[in-house]
């Protein structure tokens, strides 16, 4: 079996729990149903996203420049990174430079994508997440499991619990608005004592060099705000031409995502403040190889917006953490065997391939199309273990031949109709674990075919 | 006019009464039909499993059995969604592009090609239709869910028109059932729980039959439904709109 099998099983095993999984972000697909609906022009908006994305993953090396030039004059320093160690070293040293150790960071899976904490904890340097949902995850000392809402498998007891033992709430209130004031009031001392802010990065803008971010909860601006020194992390791909294509993607974010008709706030960072500095680092990761892969380069388009994690039912029943990889659910699936196809091998078949993950994505990527695609490059690497590859091979030779399908077919018929069931259904019989086979039938359709229609009368030889 | 019937592997081996269904109907509705007993499967249990270098001799047959017919019908929503968008990996020779262009799951061959809907049918019986995903998203048999454009649904055109039917709604009218192929063999887990899920949404809402343009996931259904000791008939649709007086 394979990894994500084992652990969706673990997952499963407490039924009440997945069953709350499933529903909590059925829901979060429901209210994401509700708003799109508002929007008369919702599929055209997707298609245009859809296009201002490729094409601008077709002109990246023209934005970028673009973007860097701007940004440049409008007073922040442009930093370029060409992996995840690159990233991790460059805010190392800005913090270094200026005697930082306090750090506050907002929302950002790409940090997370190149384990900046860990580096810069290991270094004796505190940084502290700042979006609620992740203070949580880090307080627990665990990854997300879902992009946008990172700790959504977290139920509030287990964070009042949490939160009694780390921030030395009230024991046993479970009250919500408590926990988020207390979270706030936690929060408000780090904002305040920060020396560097860091934030994630939702668009750049090529035509006036802004870097735009969306949060919930304002805690990207808090940080910002309070700290003398910014620092903007951005995979290359959220370069976007103009401001007027922004108002596609703000359109269509926060409606895929939680429901919502905007984030509450969706700031624009232009210049450093008086004094200040403002760093912006450009990351490809990866990235530009990815571009190459004509099959799977549409992944890039990716804003991040987790609708296809609401909407799997895959993802909904075995949680992020199945995924083992930092982007969980369906793009995750795609993205993770681009960064290493060993590790990551199991994730493109932890999917039905039903393709509700491609028609909820907001910026149209063939989300399912390319989980079958990875599938069989994955076993033309070699993925496919000896016993698989030995089934298939001869599964092959099978359908491949009338004859020998027909005598398999009987064959298999007689051993289900006639063998003890204990026989039948055996431990590597995964289909009847909890499933019953097909009852067998007198004769299959071919055999009842050729006994009542005579030879060369119906039998297709024209 | 001359349709090859193709009937996929597992309806085949287990389920005939569904291919005789489907025969004995496209027969009905006046057509000539012939089913090439060389047959065997469009190859997708491979492909599925990322083997789709082992399937191209599969693909190969197929087409060169099929290739001769105006029109290839199936009572299978996702073998035809296989051979339409998935044999684009052979070389596009005017036999491969016209058997992709050229085979039909059943409603959609009866609604599109043949253009009509009312199969003269008496079905006095509560219906849960489960909405196949190969059927609903890649042979878009009707409008799924995610979609914001005006809705409309093959099938249930077709059922609407049966006498005394009741078509039950659904809490999530078009959530995968968890078959998936060879899923439901590599993920047992995550495939049954997939199934409870859909045979509850079924059974709260009164269904007594439930339904499907493929024989596939109700295999998968009917097998946790056995398993449970529960009461509900599968039919496959083309049993149902065989059930006529045509």
């Amino acid at each position: 079996m394979t990894n994500h099998a084992h652990r969706a099983a673990r997952f499963l095993k407490n039924e009440e729990r997945a069953a709350w999984h499933d529903k909590t972000l059925w829901m979060v697909r429901k209210k994401r149903d509700l708003m799109a609906l508002d929007v008369p022009d919702w599929e055209e908006l997707r298609e245009q996203a859809s296009q201002i994305k490729r094409h601008s993953l077709s002109k990246l090396d023209d934005y970028l420049v673009q973007f860097e030039e701007h940004a440049i004059n409008n007073g922040a320093q442009v930093h370029w990174a060409s992996t995840a160690g690159k990233l991790n070293e460059i805010v190392y040293q800005i913090i270094k430079e200026n005697n930082a150790s306090r750090i506050v960071k907002s929302k950002s899976m790409l940090t997370e994508e190149c384990g900046l904490n860990p580096f810069l904890e290991k270094r004796g340097i505190e940084i502290i997440d700042t979006d609620l949902g992740e203070r949580i995850i880090q307080l627990k000392r665990e990854p997300p499991s879902h992009i946008v809402m990172p700790a959504i498998h977290i139920k509030k007891e287990e964070i009042s619990e949490l939160f009694h033992r780390e921030l030395n709430s009230e024991e046993g209130n479970t009250d919500p608005t408590y926990l988020a004031a207390t979270a706030r009031l936690h929060l408000r001392q780090k904002f305040i004592e920060a020396e560097v802010a860091i934030t994630g990065v939702n668009f750049a803008v090529a035509e006036n060099g802004a870097v735009v971010v969306c949060t919930n909860e304002g805690n990207a601006d808090m940080g910002v705000h309070a700290a003398p020194i910014q620092i903007h992390c951005m995979g290359i791909e959220k370069v976007i031409p103009r401001l007027s294509d922004l108002a596609v993607f703000t359109r269509l974010l926060a409606r895929s995502a939680t429901g919502q008709p905007i984030t509450t706030y969706t700031s624009h960072y232009l210049n450093p403040k008086p004094g200040g500095q403002m760093h912006i680092i450009i990351v490809d990761n990866g990235r530009s190889e990815l571009i190459g892969k004509e099959d799977y380069r549409d992944s890039l388009k990716c804003i991040r917006c987790g609708a296809c994690m609401n909407t799997c039912p895959v993802y909904r029943r075995s949680g992020g953490h199945s995924y083992h990889y930092v982007i969980p659910g369906p793009i995750g699936s795609i993205l993770a065997p681009h960064s290493n196809s060993k590790e990551y091998e199991d994730l493109p078949f932890a999917s039905s391939l039903c393709g509700s993950c491609s028609d909820v994505c907001p910026v149209k990527i063939d989300i399912h199309g390319q989980l079958y695609r990875w599938r069989q490059d994955l076993s033309q690497q070699g993925a496919r273990s000896p016993i698989k590859k030995g089934i298939m091979k001869v599964s092959g030779k099978i359908l491949a031949s009338d004859k020998m399908y027909d005598w398999s077919g009987k064959v298999a018929r007689w051993c289900i109709k006639y063998l003890p069931r204990v026989l039948i259904y055996n431990r590597l019989n995964t289909w009847g674990r909890e499933r019953e086979l097909p009852e067998v039938p007198r004769e299959s359709f071919k055999e009842w075919y050729n006994k009542n229609f005579r030879e060369g009368d119906k039998n297709g030889q024209k | 006019m001359q349709i090859g019937l193709f009937i996929p592997c597992y309806i085949d081996q287990f389920y005939p009464k569904v291919g005789i269904a489907t025969m004995e109907l496209l027969e009905k509705l006046g057509l000539d039909v012939y089913y090439p007993s060389e047959q065997t499967c469009c190859g997708q249990p491979l492909a599925n499993s990322g083997a789709e270098d082992e399937a191209i001799k599969t693909y190969n047959n197929f087409v060169r059995i099929f290739s001769k017919f105006d029109y290839i019908v199936s009572p299978s929503g996702s073998c035809v969604y296989h051979v339409r968008e998935n044999y684009n990996i052979l070389p596009q020779t005017d036999e491969v592009r016209k058997v992709r262009q050229n085979t039909f799951e059943l409603c959609e061959f009866i609604v599109d090609i043949l253009k009509t809907d009312d199969l003269k049918i008496d079905f006095p019986h509560k219906v849960g239709v489960h909405q196949s995903c190969h059927g609903l998203r890649g042979l878009k048999l009707a409008t799924p869910s995610e979609l914001i454009v005006e809705h409309y649904s093959k099938v249930h055109r077709l059922l609407k028109k049966a006498k005394g039917i009741e078509i039950i709604n659904l809490d999530r009218e078009d959530e995968c059932c968890g078959f998936g192929g060879t899923f439901s063999i590599f993920q047992p887990d995550i495939s049954v729980k997939m199934g409870k899920d859909r045979l509850d949404d079924h059974r709260r809402n009164g269904a007594e039959v439930i339904t499907a343009t493929d024989m596939s996931c109700l295999m998968h259904l009917e097998g946790i439904a056995r398993r449970q000791n529960r009461e509900v008939r599968f039919l496959h649709i083309a049993e149902i709109l065989n059930s006529n007086r045509l």
